[in-house]
This record gives structure tokens, C-alpha cells and sequence, in this order.
């Protein structure tokens, strides 16, 4: 009698084939399921229903006046809520990781206010307390400076909702900076100034930018906080995402899609940059 | 020794300053506002029918969004730290996408999608569905913007906690389902419920998304940020700040839980 060999090693490789099929199958369908249904088909509605119009009307809609207005009160205030939430952001990082002050714990929680209060409550009490009677915009008013219901009043609502990334991305990064290098500096003679400017600021640079860039990310693309402060007239204080609301409101689909296409182009452009900036960061910090 | 500290008390002084007047006076001027004048027009507001609408849309919304969301976070945070496979970049990159579209856009997908001159919107016609100007819509929405919340907060504390008890339960015979329930969950917790925690907050305060697809009708499809607008665009500001207040006692609760799961954790994010 022949004996037919059992093949063992065959049979246990199906196995593990099909235990590792059922093992994947359930979360991997879920992941890209959901993905396509919930991010990657409306996205998908938005970029062709765009596309459909023809590069001439689209660009015809996308740089019409108004557009164009929407997009410079959207950037330019936004520049600016950066530059300042970059400044008072690393000082207010810096103030918490660094120094010890009574009630410290408590103002580092603080910081996430902008994540907690939803953005409607958050342009609701702006609007209040910046309004020309308002607990803080009564002082402006002596000087003529209206800030509720104006750019100013952007321009406050989008420092709220910009200003825990920065503090956010720069205090692990402020943490581990180690101090010896600082004592080091100032033991070889170097002035306060020159070990800020030559030590401290430098490893700083990339998540400082990496938070500017987030909180600018976040700010172009606010609607909740800034329907509510400004009086979203065009060409005064109407920015961009608000635009897009309006043309909806006004069953003007077409003008909606475009304007909705390109600020979806924008933030996949920032999104970029930000990865950049991440790398960047990243490489800064093992070197 | 003594120009330092000088130096360090103004610093201190100027940073705090900036915190006040960009997020603490204005956090704080929300309480006020609502009972200034006594607890009796808080107690009036909330009673209206339109409030009550408005509370029972937002819960009801965060109990469909929060827990699929939290689902789908789980699937897509194994999928990553569990697997290396090519693209991985990518599809972390795309689960963290809605952070960077603005929530009018993400409105604006859904009505394309679903609306009456939409892709399905012929469709879901006649068969006489309604999704735009509902709530399915404006549930859709608010996944939309919360989705990358779980898989965010689960993904690194899956990558630190290690694949050795997950071997060694299966050395030992467990099934896929035990695993996950007895060993993997148990070890994420924390980092699962700071997650939840957030997805949470952003489904109830979630505005301009929702606000895009609802049609912002009062008392019928105005959650609570929608009714904090609406009133006070009306000038109902005392009906505003009543809603708002409750949205603000929420976002006091998110902030309290936030700091206690962070103690648990270690973690601070962005």
C-alpha cells in the first residue's frame, strides 16, 4: 500500500489565508465604507457637479466682485489673526510651561475654550461683549473703533477660535526643550536677547508655523462664530464660507458649488503645507 | 536676578491679559448674560416649545452621530496602527480632512448629494425620502464633522500599548470578539473616552454644517446653536442666551472631563 503523503503545511496556509480574510474583513469594510459614503462620494458630488460648468463659468463665478471681496476680507483678517495668535500665542505657551504662577493649572485649561464652546455661543457672547456697550468694546467706542458687526469683529472671532494651536503645538515641543543648552548660552557670555534669538526661538520656528498654519486653516474656513459678530454685508465684512451659505439661501446652487469648490481647493493646499510643516518639525527635533 | 523677575511678572501679566480678553471674559459673560436678571427668564425660555425642539434635535443627533462615529473610529484606528500597508499616509491624511474643509462646504456636499437637484435627489424622491432640510441630513453633516475625533485620540494609544497581550490572548485561545472586548478595550479606554468625549462636544455644538442642511426653521429643524442664532437675530437675546448657556454649560462639563481624562492619560492635544 502507497502511502499518499498528508500535506499539512497546504492545508494550514488556506487557513491562516481565510482566518486572516475574517480576521481584517470587519474593521477594513467599516474604515472604507464609512470613508466613502460620509467623506469621499460628497466630496466627489462637490468637485464634479463643479466640473460640469466648464473652466470659463467657473472661473467667470469664482472671480466675480463679490467673490473676490469675500475671499480678501476672509484672507486678510485671517493673515493677521496668524500673525497676532503666533505672537501672544508662543508668549502665552511659553508663560505656562515655563513660569509658576498661582491659578496656572487653571489658565492652561482655559485654553481649550474654543474647542468646548460650540461656535455659535462663541460669536453670540463676542458679539456681546465686543458690542459698542459691551463689557470690552465700550472702550473702543470714545475712539470710534466699532468692533462687533464689523472686519474688527472677524478679525476678533477668528483670534478665539485660532488661538489654542498655536499654545497647543508649541508646549510638548517647549517641554522637552531641554535648559541646559539656554544656561550653557548664558554662561559663555551670550545677553538675554542673544540667547532668545539665538538659542531658544529657533527650534521654536517650525511648530510655531505648524500652529499659525492650523489656527489660519481653521480660521479661513470659520462660519459659526463670524455669521453671528459680523453683519456679513459684501464688500464690508462678508467672508467666504458665509458667501456660500447666502448663495444657498438664495437657490443659487451654481454659485454655492463654486465658491464651495474653491474654498475645498484652499484647504486641501493648507492641509499640504501643514504636513510640510509637521515634517519639517519632526526633523527639527531629531537633529 | 531681580530684572528677571520683573521681566517675568510682565510677561505673565500681558500673556494672561490676551487669555482674558480673547477667551475668558467672554466665556464668562455667557453666564451672565443668561441670569443677570434672575433665574426667571431662563426658566421662561427653556420652557417654550421651540426650546424643547431645539434640545431634542441636538440630543437626538449625537445619539446617532456619536456612537457610529465612535464604531467607525474603533475600525479605522486598528486598520492603522495594526497594519502597515502602502498608502497608510494617505488614509490618515483623509480621515483627518473634515478638520481642514470649512462645515459650510461639508453642508454644501450633502445638499449636492441629497437635495432636490442632487445626485440621489431624483431618486430619494420618489420613494418620497427626505433627507435634506431633515434630520438624516443634518445627522450625515454632523458625522461628517466629527468623524476623525475616536480614530484620532485611539490611534496613538493603540500604537503605544503594543500588540504583546492581544498574542498572547489568542496564544491562549481567545476568539476575535473576546480579544477586542477583554483585552483591546480595556487597555484603550481612556484614550476612547477622550474621543467620545470630543466627538460628543462638536455633535451637540456643531453649527454651520447642520445650519446648511437643516433650513434653519424654528421649532421644527433648528438644533440648539441654530436656535442661538435664530433668536438672536431676532432679537430674542434672552432666549439666545438661555440656549446658549445650556451649550455652555456642555462645553464647561467637556472642558472639566477633558482635564480629568488628560490626568489619566497623559495626553494633550491638538
Amino acid at each position: 500500500m502507497v502511502n499518499i503523503p498528508y500535506e499539512p503545511p497546504m492545508e494550514v496556509n488556506t487557513n491562516q489565508i481565510s482566518k486572516f480574510i475574517s480576521k481584517i474583513s470587519i474593521p477594513w469594510t467599516i474604515t472604507i465604507g464609512y470613508l466613502t459614503i460620509i467623506l469621499l462620494v460628497p466630496m466627489a458630488a462637490l468637485i464634479l457637479k463643479s466640473s460640469t460648468l466648464g473652466f470659463g463659468k467657473f472661473w467667470e463665478i469664482a472671480t466675480s466682485d463679490v467673490a473676490i471681496s469675500a475671499y480678501q476680507v476672509t484672507f486678510i483678517t485671517a493673515i493677521f489673526a496668524g500673525l497676532i495668535n503666533g505672537l501672544m500665542g508662543t508668549l502665552l505657551a511659553w508663560v505656562l510651561v515655563r513660569y509658576d504662577f498661582p491659578g496656572r493649572k487653571i489658565f492652561d485649561a482655559m485654553i481649550d475654550i474654543p474647542f468646548a464652546l460650540p461656535t455659535a455661543v462663541a460669536g453670540l457672547v463676542l458679539a456681546t461683549v465686543y458690542s459698542p456697550t459691551g463689557w470690552i468694546g465700550q472702550f473702543f467706542t470714545p475712539f470710534g473703533i466699532k468692533i462687533a458687526f464689523s472686519q474688527l469683529g472677524v478679525f476678533v472671532a477668528m483670534l478665539f477660535i485660532s488661538l489654542p494651536f498655536v499654545v497647543r503645538t508649541l508646549q510638548p515641543v517647549l517641554q522637552e526643550m531641554e535648559r541646559e543648552t539656554e544656561e550653557a548660552s548664558w554662561a559663555l557670555g551670550a545677553t538675554d536677547w542673544q540667547t532668545f534669538r539665538l538659542v531658544i526661538l529657533p527650534p521654536l520656528i517650525p511648530p510655531i508655523l505648524t500652529g499659525v498654519a492650523l489656527g489660519f486653516s481653521r480660521a479661513v474656513g470659520e462660519y459659526g462664530s463670524i455669521v453671528v459678530i459680523a453683519s456679513n454685508i459684501p464688500f464690508q465684512d462678508l467672508i467666504a464660507p458665509v458667501l456660500v451659505f447666502q448663495r444657498l439661501e438664495e437657490y443659487d446652487y451654481v454659485g454655492a458649488t463654486v465658491i464651495g469648490a474653491v474654498l475645498l481647493l484652499i484647504s486641501l493646499v493648507l492641509l499640504l503645507v501643514i504636513n510640510f510643516l509637521q515634517k519639517w518639525g519632526s526633523n527639527y527635533a531629531e537633529n | 536676578m531681580q530684572k528677571i523677575k520683573s521681566v517675568e511678572t510682565w510677561l505673565i501679566i500681558v500673556a494672561l491679559a490676551y487669555l482674558a480678553l480673547i477667551l475668558i471674559i467672554p466665556a464668562i459673560s455667557v453666564f451672565y448674560e443668561a441670569f443677570h436678571k434672575g433665574v426667571q427668564p431662563f426658566f421662561e425660555a427653556i420652557q417654550t416649545r421651540e426650546f424643547t425642539v431645539a434640545v431634542e434635535l441636538t440630543v437626538i443627533i449625537a445619539l446617532i452621530a456619536v456612537p457610529l462615529n465612535t464604531v467607525f473610529g474603533l475600525c479605522a484606528a486598528w486598520v492603522i496602527a495594526r497594519n502597515n500597508f502602502k498608502g497608510k499616509t494617505f488614509l490618515v491624511s483623509l480621515i483627518d480632512l473634515p478638520f481642514s474643509i470649512s462645515p459650510v462646504v461639508a453642508g454644501l456636499m450633502i445638499v449636492l448629494l441629497y437635495g432636490r437637484n442632487g445626485w440621489f435627489g431624483p431618486f430619494l424622491e420618489s420613494i418620497d425620502a427626505k433627507i435634506v432640510f431633515a434630520l438624516p441630513g443634518m445627522t450625515l453633516a454632523t458625522i461628517f464633522v466629527t468623524f476623525p475625533f475616536v480614530a484620532r485620540e485611539v490611534i496613538p494609544v493603540l500604537e503605544e500599548v503594543g500588540t504583546e497581550q492581544e498574542e498572547a490572548a489568542r496564544t491562549l485561545g481567545a476568539s476575535d470578539w473576546q480579544i477586542f472586548w477583554r483585552v483591546t478595550l480595556p487597555s484603550i479606554r481612556w484614550g476612547l473616552l477622550y474621543g467620545v468625549l470630543l466627538t460628543n462636544a462638536r455633535a451637540m455644538g456643531e453649527f454651520g454644517a447642520v445650519a446648511v442642511v437643516s433650513g434653519s426653521i424654528i421649532g421644527q429643524t433648528a438644533t440648539l446653536p441654530i436656535f442661538v442664532e435664530l433668536a438672536y437675530k431676532n432679537y430674542q437675546t434672552e432666549a439666545a442666551f438661555s440656549a446658549a448657556v445650556v451649550l455652555g454649560l456642555l462645553g464647561a462639563l467637556t472642558l472639566i472631563f477633558k482635564e480629568i481624562l488628560e490626568r489619566k492619560t497623559k495626553i494633550k492635544e491638538v
